[in-house]
């Protein structure tokens, strides 16, 4: 990754070609090893692929499709969008729905301007009691005060029952800190150097330099927050008792893989008619799974290229 | 050999590490040494000018008194005050203020709350005046002690950890190595785009996949009584249990967990291969004498955070399996302390099972940092 912001991309590209080639001295591959390496890889991106393929199949399915198959379907005998026209006329499945969004959403937000801010702040040597700011970060991921500590803070603070108690308790990742900072450290120095020199102060140099040449980071920062914000469920758990407040994850854990009937709609027990179509509640129930696949299929190619080695490894080694 | 830790200062990010002792990495040092308010490569009368208001007095007394080189500039630097240096980074010290303020809440908040072990806390009196349990605030740990369920979760916690380090941890290293034999970049790539995937889902979708692949109505077990071969049950089975989140763990993260690999992998000096292979060592003698101790830092972190980790084992995975394959298979530490504290409302009871996990895992931690440094090894941090 840094290699390619830092240098032009025609030169990667080279470089990417003279690497495919294989060079003179290595043996050449026998065809035994070929063959097992093809089908190890093979293995593995069935294994990742074929159940994410039949549960967006199976949602798409019409009842008979679902019964010739005795269940998830592999090969399709007919596509409809009947499951999601019904889940989505549900207004638990509906407001859950929008209620992950907006806890994506606010505290991805929320997340990404106190980690920009703070990394920033840290991010200049010999600046007044960085080291012993981080040093209080980082001390926060070698001990932590456990599950019942915690629940008393943020419920003392008046978050049972409400939103923030989904958001404020995760909004910062001293990991996630420690990779910007990282990188602010790195790469941006000389640039800073110049905007200060232009008499930019450190608002201005963070907002109009710093964070331009860090797109890519931010990038893969942003996508690590709101992932973990989308797929926040013990939180949820613990704090929210009342399912209307439900986010998308409690209503898949619930409805799909608990098999409780879903209020509102009295189907996933025995299956529901729309129009004069019935719909299989197995594929209600995976349609409620691709909901919660979908916004991640959707960012995750953009976000995908930027993982590779620069961005994260400096962090995961430390 | 010593090809990963060059190998990632010259990608130009430098390596923080995990402790007050060395966070800055020595690149950063360098770079450091001279004030940060003139870099090497500024000619020094430039330097009155690059104070950001007027009213600091560093310009003036680091500026003209230093050359170009570092020490000197060092020793005028330290002349300034704390009240200076306050003044000077008080915008930089003002952006650290929402995390600190977060951080103080819902982290340390709770550290401090960690006292209430040592006491019979009740909500009505809080953390500061609920009675301390007898005898000499110890009485929780007493009960914890002689109670032979937490000791269940004890255990059960550490096979599972267990398992996964023989079963989890030697997976991404093998797909690494596998990944970067492969030639051509765009396989690579696209394998990569596809294992990295499941790293982002959550534990809910990753269990409900795993139900209907290798559940009673799921594909497998479809499959198996269409051709009358009977039913395999996986995913209620507590004997097999350990087994299952393990496997569970490696479908979500083991991909994810090449690109450390991957970037050791790279950093190797490729001209040793070569070199190798002139000397006529053979693919495998390449693998063992260049490849493995090219990784063997990256290998000893991980695996210091494997076991610094290792009272930590997949809380989530456990509370929403927890029906299916009882409490048995199920209770570990962290789900012991939730279920008696917060669920069965025995407060302090749950946070001394939480505080016992948290210094426990702090000794890991340190023991197994320790031990890294006797391999010779960074580990975490340095000595």
């Amino acid at each position: 990754m840094i290699e390619t912001t830092l240098t032009p991309r025609a030169a990667a590209r080279a470089e990417r070609r003279a690497q495919q080639r294989r060079p003179a001295w290595e043996e050449k591959p026998t065809a035994l090893g070929q063959l097992s390496k093809g089908t190890v890889l093979t293995v593995v991106l069935l294994a990742v692929l074929v159940p994410v393929y039949s549960i967006v199949l199976t949602s798409l399915s019409n009842q008979e499709s679902v019964n010739i198959a005795g269940g998830m379907v592999l090969v399709p005998h007919g596509v409809t969008l009947n499951a999601y026209r019904e889940i989505l006329g549900n207004q638990l499945v509906v407001h859950s729905l929008i209620v992950s969004l907006l806890i994506a959403i606010v505290g991805t937000i929320i997340s990404m301007v106190v980690t920009v801010l703070c990394a920033y702040g840290l991010s200049r040597a010999r600046s007044f009691g960085h080291r012993t700011i981080l040093l209080g970060l980082v001390a926060t991921m070698f001990f932590s005060g456990g599950i019942v500590p915690s629940f008393l803070v943020v419920s003392g603070l008046g978050g049972y029952g409400s939103y923030w108690s989904l958001i404020l308790p995760s909004a910062v990742s001293v990991f996630n800190i420690l990779v910007l900072r990282a990188f602010f450290a790195g790469t941006a120095q000389e640039l800073v150097e110049a905007a200060r020199i232009d008499g930019a102060g450190d608002w201005r140099t963070l907002w109009s330099v710093v964070m331009p040449t860090s797109r890519a980071v931010l990038a893969v920062i942003t996508l690590f927050y709101a992932v973990g914000y989308w797929n926040t469920f013990f939180n949820a758990l613990l704090y929210l008792p009342d399912n209307g407040k439900w986010p998308l994850q409690l209503v898949l854990y619930t409805y799909t893989y608990r098999g409780n009937n879903l209020p509102g709609s009295g189907t996933t027990g025995i299956g529901s008619y729309v129009g004069h179509q019935a719909v299989a509640p197995l594929s209600l129930q995976m349609a409620v799974v691709t909901l919660t696949l979908v916004p991640i299929l959707v960012v995750y190619p953009f976000v995908q290229r930027h993982f590779t080695k620069g961005v994260l490894v400096g962090a995961i080694k430390g | 050999v010593t090809g990963i830790d060059g190998g990632s200062a010259a990608g130009a990010l430098p390596p923080g590490r995990l402790s007050a002792g060395r966070i800055d990495p020595p690149s950063a040092r360098l770079a450091a040494a001279p004030p940060d308010n003139g870099s090497p490569a500024i000619p020094a009368q430039l330097q009155p000018d690059d104070t950001a208001s007027p009213s600091e007095p560093i310009s003036v007394t680091t500026g003209p008194a230093s050359g170009v080189t570092g020490p000197p500039k060092v020793v005028a630097r330290n002349r300034l005050t704390w009240r200076d240096k306050l003044i000077r980074d008080r915008s930089l010290l003002l952006m650290t203020l929402p995390a600190i303020v977060l951080t103080a809440v819902f982290a340390y908040g709770p550290m401090f709350g960690s006292v209430m072990a040592f006491q019979d806390y009740s909500i009505w009196s809080g953390f500061w005046h609920s009675p301390i349990s007898s005898p000499a605030g110890f009485g929780n740990f007493q009960r914890l002690f002689h109670d032979p369920i937490f000791w269940h979760a004890f255990s059960n916690t550490l096979v599972i950890s267990a398992v996964q380090l023989i079963l989890y941890f030697p997976v991404p290293i093998a797909l690494a190595l596998l990944l970067n034999s492969v030639l051509s970049s765009k396989v690579r790539s696209t394998v990569q785009a596809i294992v990295y995937l499941p790293h982002f889902f959550s534990w809910v979708l990753v269990i409900t996949i795993f139900q209907q692949m290798l559940g009673g109505a799921g594909v497998l077990n479809t499959y198996l009584r269409q051709h009358h071969l009977g039913t395999w049950d996986v995913m209620t089975s507590p004997a097999l249990f350990k087994y299952l989140v393990t496997a569970q763990a490696v479908w979500k993260e083991a991909g994810w967990g090449i690109i450390v690999f991957l970037a050791a992998l790279a950093a190797i000096d490729q001209t040793l291969y070569e070199a190798a292979a002139a000397d006529g060592a053979g693919r495998w003698r390449r693998l063992w004498h260049i490849t493995l101790p090219g990784m063997r830092g990256v290998i000893v972190l991980m695996l210091v955070l494997r076991l610094g980790n290792a009272l930590t084992v997949g809380f989530e995975q456990m509370l929403i399996q927890r029906v299916a394959v009882g409490r048995d298979a199920s209770e570990v530490l962290d789900t012991f302390s939730y279920y008696y504290g917060v669920v069965n409302n025995n407060l302090s009871y749950g946070a001394a099972a939480g505080l016992f996990k948290g210094v426990m895992s702090l000794i890991l931690i340190l023991a197994a940092n320790k031990l890294a440094h006797m391999f010779g090894e960074d580990g975490l941090y340095r000595k």
